[in-house]
C-alpha cells in the first residue's frame, strides 16, 4: 500500500511539474502542450476509436513479427552453440547483423516488398532474430559443464539432453534474450511505422508521424505516452511472471 | 524389472583397471596424469583413492565412469570394457550438480526416467524410497537453492542411488561441507552402504575420511600419477572418525604420504 502510494505520488509530482512549466509560459504551447490538452486528445482519440484501432494494428504486427523472430532465432541459436561450423557461419552473421540498427533494414524492405505489411513484418523479424540467436547461443555456452556431465552419467543424450537439460539450464539467459528481442522488435516496428506509410493498417507510429506533420504536439506526446504504456504493460504481464518464477527456482535476485 | 527388485537393487559390480595411462596436453606443457595404473576392486568393496592434488585420482574416477577415456589401457566393469558413461556407474560430484529447474523429487526422478522397464508410478515410489533413505522426505518439493550444502549432497546421493547403479563413484563429495555436517554424512553413508551394497570408489584428499569409510585406501603419488601404496582397513563398522584406532591408521597413511610428497595433504 505504502509502495503504491509513493509511486502514485511520484507520477503526480511529475505531471504537476509539467503543468507548472506550461503555466510559466517559457515555451510556446505549440511546442509544449499542457497535460490537460494531451489528456483531451487521448480521450477524444479513444472515443472515436482511432487509438484502439491503431493500437490493435501495431500490437498485432509486433506479436506476429516477434514470435516469428523467436521461432527462427531460438533454433538457430541452439545450432550455433552446438556446431563449430554453424558458429563460424551463422554465428558470425548474427553477430554482425545484430549490430545493424533495424532502421537500416527499411530501405531494403521497401524496395523488396513495397509499401506492404510484409515490409513491416520483415523489419520487425530482422530486428528480433539476431539478438535472440546471440542470447540463445550465450545461454547454452554459459551452462555449468557439471550439469551436462551429471546428465551424461545418468544416460541423457541426444534430444533428451537438449530438451531436459540444456534448454531448462539456459532458461535464465533465454528469458533475458527474449526480453531483449522484444525490445528490439518494438523499436524496429516503431521505426518502420514512422517511415513507411501503408494503406492496410494505420498504427501508432503513423499516428505519431501525422502528429508531427500536422504540428499537433498534443497528439505526438499522447501517442508517445501510449507507446511507453504498452512497453510497460508487456513487461509486467509477459516477462515479470516468468522472471519471478526463475528467481524462485534458481534462488537468484535480491528479493 | 519389478518394483520389488528395484527396491532391493542389483548385485554390485567388480572393477578392473588395467594398465591405464593418461596425458593432458596443453600448449605449454604435457601433464602425465596417470602412469600404468592397475587396480582390482571387488564386488561391494569400498575403496578410497587418496593423494595430493594433481595425482590423477579424479582423472581415474572419470575414466572409470566413462566420462573420459584413457590414452592407454582399459577399465573393465564386470568383464566388459568401459567405453561410455552408463547407468550402472553413477557419479556424485564435489558440487552437488543438482538441477535448479527441478525440485528435490524431480532431481531424484531424472535418472529414473531414463531407465526403461518401469511405470511412472513405480519410478515415483522408488524416488520416494531413496529420498527417505537419505532422510529428506519432508523436502521432496523443495527447490534446490533452499537446501543447505549437506542436504544438497544427500539429494545428490539419492539421485545417484535411485537408478540402482552397481558402482557408485564419488569425487570429493564432502569437501565443501563443514566438519559437523561431514561427520553426520560419514555415518549416513556407512549406514546406506550397509543397506545397499554397492561397489564404491571414493576420491578424497582427507586421509581420516578415507580411513573412516574405506575397506581399502589406495595412496597415489603425482608426476606422474601412480599408485604408491595400498592399506587395508580392517576396523569394525560403523566407524567413528574420532576414534583412536582410526587416528592410528590415518597417521600411518599420512606419514607414508609425507614421505612421498612435501605435505599438501590435510589430516583433518
Amino acid at each position: 500500500m505504502r509502495r503504491a502510494f509513493l509511486a502514485t505520488l511520484f507520477f503526480v509530482a511529475l505531471v504537476s511539474i509539467w503543468h507548472f512549466i506550461v503555466q510559466a509560459n517559457i515555451w510556446s504551447p505549440v511546442l509544449l502542450p499542457s497535460p490537460k490538452s494531451v489528456g483531451e486528445y487521448l480521450l477524444g482519440a479513444a472515443r472515436d476509436g482511432t487509438l484502439l484501432q491503431a493500437t490493435t494494428v501495431t500490437v498485432r504486427r509486433l506479436l506476429l513479427g516477434y514470435f516469428i523472430g523467436v521461432a527462427i532465432g531460438l533454433p538457430l541459436g541452439l545450432f550455433t552453440s552446438a556446431s563449430k561450423f554453424m558458429e563460424d557461419t551463422v554465428g558470425v552473421l548474427a553477430l554482425g547483423l545484430q549490430t545493424l540498427p533495424s532502421v537500416c533494414w527499411i530501405p531494403l524492405a521497401l524496395l523488396w516488398f513495397g509499401q506492404t505489411e510484409s515490409a513491416m513484418l520483415f523489419v520487425v523479424i530482422m530486428g528480433t532474430v539476431w539478438s535472440v540467436v546471440i542470447a540463445t547461443d550465450t545461454g547454452v555456452r554459459n551452462i555449468p559443464s557439471i550439469y551436462a556431465r551429471a546428465a551424461r552419467t545418468m544416460g541423457s543424450r541426444g534430444l533428451h539432453k537438449w530438451t531436459k537439460v540444456i534448454l531448462p539450464a539456459s532458461l535464465p539467459y533465454l528469458v533475458s534474450g527474449m526480453k531483449q528481442g522484444w525490445a528490439f522488435a518494438w523499436r524496429s516496428l516503431m521505426a518502420a511505422e514512422i517511415y513507411v506509410t501503408i494503406l492496410t493498417g494505420f498504427g501508432l507510429g503513423h499516428l505519431l508521424h501525422y502528429g508531427r506533420e500536422l504540428h499537433a504536439m498534443d497528439q505526438v506526446i499522447g501517442v508517445m505516452l501510449i507507446i511507453v504504456l504498452i512497453g510497460l504493460i508487456t513487461d509486467k504481464i509477459l516477462f515479470a511472471p516468468i522472471e519471478r518464477f526463475l528467481h524462485r527456482r534458481w534462488g537468484t535476485g535480491a528479493r | 524389472m519389478s518394483l520389488q527388485e528395484e527396491l532391493v537393487g542389483p548385485p554390485p559390480a567388480k572393477l578392473s583397471v588395467e594398465n591405464v595411462s593418461k596425458w593432458y596436453r596443453t600448449s605449454r606443457q604435457t601433464v602425465h596424469a596417470l602412469d600404468h595404473v592397475s587396480l582390482k576392486i571387488g564386488e561391494g568393496e569400498f575403496v578410497c583413492l587418496v593423494g595430493p592434488s594433481g595425482c590423477g585420482k579424479s582423472t581415474l574416477l572419470n575414466i572409470i565412469s566413462g566420462l573420459e577415456s584413457p590414452d592407454q589401457g582399459v577399465v573393465m566393469a564386470d568383464n566388459e570394457p568401459v567405453l561410455n558413461p552408463g547407468r550402472h556407474r553413477l557419479v556424485m560430484f564435489q558440487e552437488s550438480a543438482l538441477f535448479p529447474w527441478l525440485d528435490v523429487i524431480g532431481n531424484v526422478m531424472f535418472g529414473l526416467k531414463l531407465k526403461p522397464g518401469l511405470t511412472n508410478r513405480e519410478r515415483l515410489e522408488v524416488a520416494k524410497f531413496f529420498i527417505q533413505l537419505v532422510g529428506l522426505e519432508k523436502f521432496s518439493a523443495a527447490h534446490v537453492h533452499e537446501l543447505s550444502g549437506g542436504m544438497k549432497q544427500r539429494v545428490a546421493l539419492a539421485r545417484a542411488l535411485a537408478p540402482n547403479p552397481r558402482v557408485l563413484l564419488m569425487d570429493e563429495p564432502f569437501a565443501a561441507l563443514d566438519a559437523l555436517t561431514r561427520e553426520q554424512l560419514y555415518s549416513d553413508i556407512q549406514r546406506i552402504w550397509h543397506k545397499r551394497r554397492k561397489t564404491i570408489v571414493f576420491v578424497t584428499h582427507n586421509v581420516r575420511e578415507a580411513v573412516c569409510l574405506a575397506d581399502r585406501v589406495i595412496l597415489f603419488s603425482r608426476n606422474p600419477g601412480r599408485i604408491r601404496e595400498q592399506f587395508d582397513i580392517p576396523l569394525p563398522r560403523p566407524r567413528d572418525i574420532n576414534s583412536i584406532e582410526l587416528a592410528e591408521y590415518a597417521g600411518r597413511i599420512t606419514r607414508a604420504l609425507k614421505g612421498h610428497s612435501a605435505g599438501e595433504v590435510s589430516d583433518e
